[in-house]
């Protein structure tokens, strides 16, 4: 696995400062991250850069992009990246969004369906499928870190943050993408109550790609999702949870590159 | 010196601390009997009646989901006590504004209040603590902005009488308001703001509306007190800040001897000790900075609720500036010790019923507090005081 490197720039969308990640040789392909922020030193960047050129920008009020008091739903963002397309002169591109990002992602597809190349929704949120008394999503805001962190991990030991070695802009960060994430996921929960009946719009070939141990996005959450989008596949990985990308970032590549490729 | 009784109309008839996780937001309501909990009530708003009687004044506040106060809608126990009330002043500390979604209705409970009462309302408004945020379903982003905006509409609601106005703001949308009835008191009822950081205080003084802290001991206080006057002064509200203008809430209990003042205190220290709250409750993200988060990352898991400890005793309080308890005399030289310390205050909202205190004891305090410390604390600290360190050489150096 080379090493490949990542440039980090901020640029200015929408009257946003967004900090923008960009590595790779290849087609261009959208990276859209999770509540947990993107990261160069995460593991499946090294992979991803292999084929692609990875364009990986930091949402609003994640990592160092400034977050405006007007902006408070993925929508919002989505809006927000549609201006980057443009900026950028990418008329189709590839997008891969994780959680939150699977749920933005889907928001911009429904949008301009014909922007997007082909998508990949990595245990994405954004939609209401089950009953007004049951949560779709488990209210990770009412439960201990630790108990969130088991949701999340299949091997919660391996993946286990160091807090104590992270400087202070590390934690801030933390603090901050776990603020934004409330900020957008609180009322209606996880959820936009408009995307489900926006869906069909969808035109990309489309594969959900779930971790078989994620215990934040159900399968049957997955399966209900995906057939609100014409022909949309399923996949899983296991030996993986909510974020398949971070567990098992080989395997991921490989699924990814299948589907993106074939 | 104003003194105001206040009850969190508590029920503390809960199984042992070990059996459940939070004594906030998620525990089953099934622990609460109706019966118990209106017998309760019964004896709570005797003893505001038995504070009027004695000059004393009332206040009440407004919690949700919680066994420490079983007033979640405030406004309705303060129209009660409205109507079985005749002199006391009423104070309301306070709605939770940046989570009620609808700041003019709260304008209008406020305003028919005032006139129930023949306008005795005193409106407080406050942020809401961290555990509010999951019962209310708020989003804990943005509290301070929506409570910004909530406030001068409701001021503005109070004070318009010309027929409709409009809002079209951050986070409020009226297209006609014109509230009936208007308030009682010209131009609105007093408003109280409640905060207990600098930063907060200093915006306050700025507007230069009564600013309250709750339990913020010696330092905490004078530094909040500190800022308030720092913003008045700031917002060319003058050199001299009224002491009528700054609040201090503690635990009281005032025995008729040490015995007695003892048992009390302990009784009351429930207020500490009881508040059971997971850090997903007191630290929701957003309320309180990043870094206080990542001050728990790193497993420092002090908050500025910290004063809240099951840990807690009598002397640690009472040495802290948290708890006022004695004799007559020993409370009167505790509250002329916190005064002398922060610069002066004009209102002590006596917190003085918590936990297993019960209704003789919780009466015996009231009545030895109005009738033995608040008369000299009339004398020695008079309304129109000025707050702060006086001093020709400060008030210069200002």
């Amino acid at each position: 696995m080379g090493e490949t490197a990542i440039a980090r720039e901020i640029i200015t969308l929408a009257g946003i400062e967004i900090e923008l990640f960009e590595g790779g040789k290849g087609t261009p392909l959208l990276f859209l991250h999770g509540a947990q922020g993107f990261s160069p030193t995460h593991p499946y960047v090294a992979p991803l850069t292999q084929h692609r050129r990875l364009i990986a920008p930091s949402h609003p009020g994640f990592g160092a992009s400034g977050l405006p008091l007007w902006l408070d739903s993925v929508d919002d963002i989505a809006y927000v990246y549609l201006e980057f397309l443009d900026h950028r002169g990418l008329d189709r591109i590839d997008i891969v969004g994780c959680s939150l990002g699977g749920w933005l992602a889907a928001e911009i597809a429904t949008k301009t369906p014909e922007r997007v190349g082909k998508l990949a929704l990595v245990g994405p949120v954004g939609v209401k499928l089950g009953p007004t008394d049951k949560l779709d999503i488990p209210d990770i805001f009412a439960m201990s870190q630790e108990k969130v962190a088991r949701l999340i991990y299949h091997d919660v030991a391996k993946e286990k943050p160091d807090f104590a070695k992270m400087s202070d802009e590390q934690l801030t960060t933390i603090a901050r993408n776990r603020e934004t994430t409330a900020l957008l996921t609180w009322e209606p929960w996880m959820h936009n109550p408009k995307l489900r009946h926006r869906l069909h719009r969808v035109s990309a070939p489309t594969l959900f790609i779930r971790g078989a141990s994620d215990g934040l996005v159900s399968q049957s959450y997955v399966d209900g999702y995906a057939r609100l989008i014409p022909g949309a596949l399923v996949t899983t990985i296991v030996a993986a949870g909510h974020a398949p990308q971070l567990e098992q970032p080989e395997e991921f590549a490989r699924v990814l590159f299948d589907f993106l490729d074939a | 010196m104003k003194a105001w009784h206040f009850s969190e109309t508590a029920y503390p008839y809960l199984p042992p601390d070990s059996e459940y996780e939070s004594i906030r937001v998620n525990l089953p309501n099934r622990n609460y009997d109706p019966k118990k909990g209106a017998a309760l009530y019964d004896r709570f708003i005797e003893e505001w009646q038995v504070a009027e009687e004695e000059g004393v004044n009332i206040m009440l506040n407004e919690h949700h989901q919680t066994a420490t106060c079983v007033d979640p809608a405030a406004p309705l126990v303060l129209a009660a006590l409205a109507r079985v009330t005749k002199t006391a002043r009423l104070l309301i500390l306070g709605n939770p504004i940046a989570n009620r979604r609808q700041p003019v209705r709260v304008a209008e409970e406020m305003a028919l209040i005032d006139v129930l009462s023949h306008g005795r309302l005193e409106a407080g408004f406050v942020r809401g603590v961290p555990y509010e945020i999951s019962a209310g379903n708020s989003n804990p982003m943005r509290t301070n902005e929506r409570f910004a905006e909530a406030l001068d509409l409701i001021v503005k609601a109070w004070t318009s009488h010309d027929g409709p106005f409009s809002h079209e703001g951050r986070f409020f949308h009226h297209r006609q308001v014109n509230i009936w009835p208007r308030p009682y008191q010209s131009p609105h009822p007093p408003v109280w703001i409640s905060t207990t950081t600098p930063n907060g205080a200093q915006r306050v003084g700025a507007q230069g509306f009564v600013q309250a802290t709750f339990l913020t001991g010696y330092d905490g206080t004078r530094r909040v007190y500190d800022a308030y006057r720092r913003g008045w002064r700031e917002a060319g509200r003058a050199q001299d800040v009224p002491i009528n203008r700054l609040a201090y809430a503690a635990l009281v209990y005032v025995g008729d001897n040490e015995a007695d003042a003892r048992a009390g205190a302990e009784k009351i220290l429930w207020y500490v000790r009881a508040n059971k709250v997971p850090q997903h409750f007191s630290f929701p993200p957003g309320y309180a900075p990043p870094q206080a988060f990542t001050r728990i990352l790193r497993g420092d898991v002090g908050d500025q609720h910290s004063n809240f400890s099951a840990k807690a005793t009598v002397d640690g309080t009472i040495n802290a500036g948290l708890m006022m308890a004695g004799t007559p005399d020993q409370v009167y030289a505790q509250i002329r010790k916190m005064y002398d310390h922060v610069g002066g205050f004009g209102h002590l909202l006596i917190m003085g019923q918590a936990g297993f205190l019960d209704h003789d004891e919780t009466v015996r305090s009231i009545r030895n507090f109005a009738r033995h410390v608040y008369p000299r604390l009339k004398a020695e600290m008079p309304d129109d005081a000025i707050s702060g360190f006086s001093a020709p050489a400060e008030r210069t150096a200002v």
